[in-house]
């Protein structure tokens, strides 16, 4: 017996080294594992913080923009001669620029849109007129690409989008403080914009923000409810597999498929608008149901059997036991995997080509049938841009775009974990 | 056929031999297996149950049971693991139709009315015939939402008042009152393991069924925790009857009338709890209780 034992453990013994090299082997996977995913991602943010950072800072040029009566003598304020203006203005900072070329040049140191900020002041405050106001002017893309660098001096002059000339009058400008950095909230309020220096990704997030808002409304009733129909009434039968199927298949659906279906069923059959948020959730709907019945199903099914007996126990319907018990129980999980479908919907950019929301949108959206466009695919529109100033934009969008995801994400943890287990 | 009918018959006249000297029985069974020695049946019998099978999908689970349970009384169930005793307890509510695949054929009569007849409503059947079940599983919700629960959805009363009569009555049986009575509006998933099946109890109780099946409510509980139960079990009984599970025989000496032996799905024998344990009838009820098989 003796002899038995004390071989047991040399046998054990011998074998312990083994085993704890293999936990440590496998351990040292794991670290590589999470070590490489975590490189990518840093990767990937600094690259994009990195082209982007500048995009939050805008250049402009400080103006004496005398408001002359003579120009703006007319019956109806909005069609004066604004870029009259702007242009004097130019003129009076250099006026040893003379050449009709050269002035024309001086003038394109200013974004177009000078003219329109003048005419919203105006029309905001027409007792401006007559007064001489120091006034900041967005500068043109290339000037602002410029300064931030993007364009360097020692590239022959015929390589460059801006002259030897104009780089001369930049630099005085900078010398006389007339050239200012600051920070860009054009970025947040405008539209789009073929102008890089007046485009901005409000249009975009709030077409988002419609879009979602009808995904969320149809999908999360919807998936719920299904989830709960499919889980808890229906019968197990060759019917409740096939759609069970069906569902998981649809989940794996590549999402340009729902675009194509709702530019066939909801715009040319019911005849719903073109480029809209409300078809674009209709179609994100389809795309996020799978997620979120999946998702709801399992929570379901994670709702101890003995909670449904206790409640079925005392007499409570099916309904009563459900919508009392399982459902609170459940409803974290549920909106886990909605707020999972909902991120998916925020990234997605293929379905909402085939139904119009690729457009040039320019005015923000004011509802759910208005045309419009979401972040992804604004950011898929810049990215095709040949500006070198929406490249900057692009990266910056991508970066409220993963604001945003992380934001739905954390709040996805948090709610797993306030909620997490507490029966 | 005509063969079938000679075996039968043949079959009967075994049984009526082999029970000859035992108790006559009612039985209407025809297998000599199936057939229960001692007692199942009372007079005025509160259910009545006749030849019940249970199947879960192609096994069957439960063969043949004929039993009454009598007003007033606590019926013990014991049996070795596996033999179905919570699936019969189950049936008594009909908590087995929330399983699938779960099958149950005979008759169950509640005060004459079959209770798997399909006009039988399950929700006031269960609020008649109340369960606790052998894990502890409150909800998780507070203490006294755990026992108001039954009686809101049973609209059994309106006012907040009663609700709190009803509470403080249902915990005062259950004899958790004391220990809980200042902390009413926390978790019931809080409390101790004992005291959760106390609360479990209690929240049973609430509803005033007339008929409270246990499956093995001690079987989580230290000695302490486990005589309370005994003795609430014992006072219940003025009010209501009590079918119970249990694996602890000396419990079921203690707070039972009737003891009902299972084995293998059969109902083997049914008899006052002092006969079954002082003088069991059947051999195998006699090596189970005299711990030859477990
Ligand atoms: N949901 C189910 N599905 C399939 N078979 C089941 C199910 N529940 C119980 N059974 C089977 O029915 C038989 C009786 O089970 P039951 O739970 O009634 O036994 P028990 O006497 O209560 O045992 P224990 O004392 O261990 O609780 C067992 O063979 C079991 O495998
Ligand atoms: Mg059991």
């Amino acid at each position: 017996m003796k002899t038995e034992n004390t071989s047991t453990m040399q046998v054990v013994n011998s074998g312990l080294a083994k085993r704890y090299a293999k936990e440590k082997r496998f351990r040292m996977l794991g670290i590589g594992a999470v070590v490489i995913s975590l490189l990518f991602l840093v990767i990937l943010f600094s690259s994009i913080v990195g082209n982007g950072y500048t995009a939050f800072r805008q250049s402009v040029i400080v103006l004496d923009i005398h408001f002359d009566k003579q120009i703006l003598d007319v019956s109806n304020l909005r069609s004066a001669n604004y870029a009259k203006l702007v242009k004097d203005a130019m003129s009076g900072l250099f006026p040893d620029v003379t050449g009709r070329s050269d002035k024309r040049m001086l003038h394109r140191l200013v974004s177009s849109g000078a003219a329109f900020q003048l005419q919203k002041m105006i029309i905001k405050d027409p007792s401006l007129i007559g007064r001489t106001v120091e006034v900041r002017v967005p500068a043109d893309d290339e000037v602002d690409m410029f300064i931030k660098g993007y364009i360097p001096r020692n590239v022959p002059e015929s390589e460059r989008r801006i002259s030897d000339q104009q780089m001369a009058w930049i630099d005085r400008l900078v010398d006389s403080d007339r050239l200012e950095r600051r920070f860009n909230t054009t970025f947040f309020t405008a539209g789009d914009s073929r102008e890089p220096e007046l485009s901005g990704i409000k249009g975009a997030v709030t077409g988002s923000f419609f879009t979602l808002l009808v995904t969320l409304v149809l999908s999360f009733p919807i998936g719920v409810a299904a989830a709960v129909y499919l889980e808890e009434f229906a019968p197990v039968n060759r019917w409740t597999d096939f759609v069970e199927v069906n569902i998981n298949n649809l989940a794996a659906v590549p999402s340009i498929v729902f675009g194509l279906l709702g530019l066939a069923v909801f715009l040319n059959f019911f005849g719903f608008p073109r480029s809209a948020p409300l078809v674009g959730g209709m179609v994100l709907t389809l795309m996020t149901l799978p997620t979120i019945i999946i998702a709801s199903r399992a929570s379901l099914k994670s709702v101890p059997p003995s909670i449904r007996e206790a409640a079925l126990g005392i007499g409570a319907s099916k309904l009563q036991t459900i919508t009392h018990h399982v459902l609170p129980l459940a409803m974290p999980g549920m909106m886990t995997g909605t707020i999972i479908g909902m991120a998916q919907a925020l990234g997605e950019t293929a379905p909402l080509l085939m139904i119009g929301m690729v457009a040039f949108i320019v005015d923000i959206p004011g509802g759910i049938t208005d045309p419009a466009t979401v972040l992804p695919v604004q950011i898929y529109l810049w990215a095709d841009s040949p500006e070198r100033a929406f490249v900057e934009r692009t990266s910056a969008a991508i970066m409220i775009l993963l604001a945003f995801l992380i934001l739905m994400n954390g709040t996805a943890v948090l709610l797993r974990r306030k909620f997490e287990r507490r029966w | 056929m005509a063969m079938d009918t000679v075996i039968d018959m043949a079959d009967t006249f075994g049984v009526g031999k082999q029970v000859h000297e035992q108790e006559v029985t009612k039985a209407l069974s025809r297998e000599d297996d199936s057939q229960t020695v001692g007692a199942p049946f009372v007079d005025a019998p509160r259910m009545v149950c006749r030849d019940v099978n249970v199947y879960y999908g192609e096994k069957q689970a439960i063969s043949n049971v004929s039993l009454d349970v009598a007003e007033h009384e606590v019926l013990a169930m014991i049996g070795p693991s596996g033999c179905g005793k919570s699936t019969f307890l189950r049936c008594l509510n009909r908590m087995n139709d929330t399983v699938d695949i779960c099958r149950v054929t005979g008759e169950i009569l509640l005060d004459g009315r079959n209770i798997y007849d399909k006009s039988v409503d399950v929700v006031p059947l269960r609020a008649q015939v109340g369960m606790v079940f052998q894990k502890p599983n409150p909800f998780p919700k507070s203490i006294f939402e755990n026992v108001a629960y039954g009686p809101k959805i049973h609209g059994l009363t309106n006012s907040r008042f009663e609700l709190q009569d009803i509470v403080e009555d249902s915990l005062k049986k259950a004899g958790l009152w004391d220990e809980v009575s200042d902390r009413l509006d926390q978790p019931g998933t809080g409390l101790s393991g004992g005291q959760q099946q106390r609360l479990c109890i209690a929240r049973a109780v609430a509803v005033r069924p007339e008929v409270i099946l246990m499956d093995e409510p001690c079987s989580a509980l230290d000695p302490i925790a486990t005589a309370t139960v005994e003795d609430l079990i014992t006072e219940l009984r003025e009010h209501y009857t009590i079918v119970i599970v249990t694996h602890n025989m000396q419990q079921a000496a203690r707070i039972s009338q009737r003891t009902a032996y299972f084995h293998l799905g059969r109902l083997i024998e049914v008899n006052p709890t002092d006969q079954v344990f002082t003088n069991p009838r059947h051999r195998l009820t006699e090596d189970y209780i005299t711990g030859r098989f477990g």
